[in-house]
């Protein structure tokens, strides 16, 4: 198999940003609440490859901490997501009738409204903690993924592997998981990179509004909104998590859409 | 009563009904979790004593239920409740700030629209050459930051490195003559049309390139006329419908997009507002807020949908 070089590229910047979240306490030259300096906002040298932040922390360290509290967040929420989500709709589009009407309506109205709004609802009454975070942004996000699912499994439903498996006596988890989910797993990949982009962005800007991760734990959005100040006074420490999300973010698309034009193309060029 | 009036109300219709089934869900959202107003306002050390007080004074103790309808019956009579952390009538705080969210929204809107359906239109017109490329590349780049970091960069480089326009917005007065308030939301309102632009811009792009594969688009071409009026006359007119389609969609985005802009420029407006509040926990603030954010996003959207069923002739001509 031959792959694109858009793709291999995708590819190896997004493994290096896992790598890196999971590997961040080797790879940091400091601890991320760790006070280095006593000045702030300090230019990039060689001791602090990228300067330091508003008092004084190697920033360098907190990017690299901060991206593996991102991506780990981003990642548990989009696990939630996909699990929620494509088994609901799965379900919604084996069982039909009330069970599909119920769950899809259901769904309509949560995506009536835009999430950031929701979730500041949700949260002005919930404690801001990671798995809170996690949970309602997974469920959120579950929304898109159970459309998705839908009505990928819409189209599978109908195939006669699936009417034998019934005729067989199988039960509804069987069907789900046997026959729909091989058949419906690579365009649902595909979407999996789009959501988690969408959620590394969803926490950021959470938490720089300062309703998601909470300091002094490091993460990108929390960066930005820490050294916010200091953009006034022409220290661009807050800048620094644009280029680390814009190259996870456009690393990620070139994957997925390699995925997606795969996938089509095997079905013939569907989409 | 004719096909076209008949979708039209029933649409409203839905718009409506779907409002209230949004306010019921904002409700329970703050008040159906596990987590209790009460004690998350006051913290986990608070006195049982002083948790019993701010409940009976929140009127925690009568049934979910009953706050419900009595909070919607004021919402109705325009009524938004007083803000638990001011005392203030949560409707005074708000009409100005919305006024100020809504005047940044729409010049927002005024500057993005008209340059995302040009540049739609020129992406089409140069398509797969390099002028259509540099948009593409663009708009993936634009999709792939966040609008706060959009907005910083925009500060950093023109507000503070080249000084051109105002960094923040803090010089912006409600009653200050037009031109000094269009010059202090300048930046924001850079930064929320790029927001929407990327993507309002491919979707012009995508629902021309629909209309250019008619028969009557070819019969066009082979007519002799030149490219730029075979899209501008024949392609654009029937891909109104789709693009005002696109304009509406964005402009609901354009309602989230500006709470975070609002904070990033520290704009006085409806989206800091409802920030500070969720931070304060003051819970009948961040409802109406709420409440006043989705009606816009879904009045844009049913907007939207009129506009498609009116511009349909199938249905504006009857058979």
């Amino acid at each position: 198999m031959r792959i694109p070089l858009a793709a291999a590229i995708g590819m190896f910047f997004t493994a290096l940003y896992f790598l890196a979240a999971i590997f961040a306490p080797l790879l940091a030259p400091y601890g991320y609440d760790e006070v280095v300096s006593s000045g702030f906002w300090d230019p990039p040298s060689a001791e602090f490859l990228l300067g330091t932040d508003g008092i004084g922390r190697d920033l360098l360290s907190r990017m690299i901490y901060g991206g593996r509290t991102t991506i780990f967040v981003a990642t548990a929420a989009t696990i939630l997501s996909f699990t929620t989500g494509s088994v609901l709709g799965f379900l919604a589009a084996v069982a039909g009738g009330w069970v599909d009407q119920l769950l899809s309506r259901f769904v309509d109205l949560l995506m009536s409204i835009p999430s950031l709004i929701f979730a500041l609802v949700v949260l002005s009454v919930m404690p801001v903690t990671l798995p809170v975070l996690i949970v309602v942004m997974g469920l959120l996000d579950s929304t898109r993924v159970f459309r998705l699912s839908r009505a990928v499994a819409v189209d599978i439903e109908v195939m006669d592997y699936v009417e034998a498996a019934r005729l067989r006596g199988e039960k509804t988890a069987w069907i789900i998981f046997r026959e729909i989910l091989p058949n419906a797993l690579s365009p649902l990949v595909a979407e999996m990179g789009l959501r988690f982009i969408f959620m590394v962005l969803f926490v950021s800007t959470l938490s720089f509004l300062g309703l998601g991760i909470q300091p002094p734990q490091a993460d990108w959005g929390g960066i930005v909104k820490e050294n916010a100040e200091g953009i006034v006074y022409g220290a661009p420490a807050a800048l620094m998590p644009a280029f680390a999300i814009a190259t996870l973010a456009i690393s990620v698309n070139l994957v997925a859409d390699w995925i997606l034009n795969r996938t089509t193309s095997l079905k013939g060029g569907r989409g | 009563m004719p096909l076209i009036v008949k979708l039209l109300v029933q649409r409203i219709a839905l718009g409506l009904f779907l409002l209230l089934l949004v306010s019921a869900l904002i409700f329970a959202g703050t008040i159906i979790l596990p987590g209790d107003v009460a004690q998350s306002i006051l913290g986990q050390s608070a006195t049982p004593e002083a948790l019993a007080n701010l409940r009976a004074e929140l009127g925690l103790n009568e049934p979910a239920l009953q706050r419900y309808f009595s909070w919607l019956g004021g919402l109705m009579q325009g009524d938004l409740g007083t803000a638990l952390t001011s005392g203030r009538d949560i409707g005074e705080s708000i009409a100005q700030r919305l006024s100020n969210t809504l005047f940044l929204a729409f010049w927002a809107a005024i500057v993005a629209v008209p340059l995302a359906i040009f540049l739609g239109l020129l992406a089409v017109r140069y398509r797969e050459r390099w002028p259509d490329k540099a948009i593409s590349g663009v708009t993936l780049a634009s999709i792939s930051i966040p609008e706060f970091l959009i907005g910083y960069v925009l500060m950093f480089f023109f507000g503070v490195k080249m000084g051109w326009f105002y960094p923040t917005a803090a010089a912006f007065r409600p009653d200050a003559p037009l031109l000094d308030k269009l010059d202090a939301i300048a930046l924001p309102v850079a930064t929320l049309t790029l927001v929407v632009l990327a993507h309002m811009m491919r979707m012009t792009r995508a629902a021309i390139l629909n209309v250019m594969q008619s028969a009557y688009i070819e019969t066009a071409e082979l007519k002799g006329l030149n490219s730029f009026q075979v899209i501008y006359r024949h392609a654009f007119p029937n891909a109104i419908a789709p693009i005002v389609n696109v304009v509406m969609l964005n402009l609901a985005y354009l309602v989230v997009g500006v709470v975070v802009i609002e904070v990033v420029f520290v704009y006085p407006g409806m989206g800091q507002y409802l920030v500070d509040s969720v931070s304060k926990r003051d819970v009948p603030v961040v409802q109406a807020c709420g409440i006043i954010f989705a009606a816009v996003y879904i009045g844009l959207n049913m907007i939207a949908d009129i506009v498609a069923i009116l511009s349909n002739p199938r249905l504006r001509h009857p058979k």
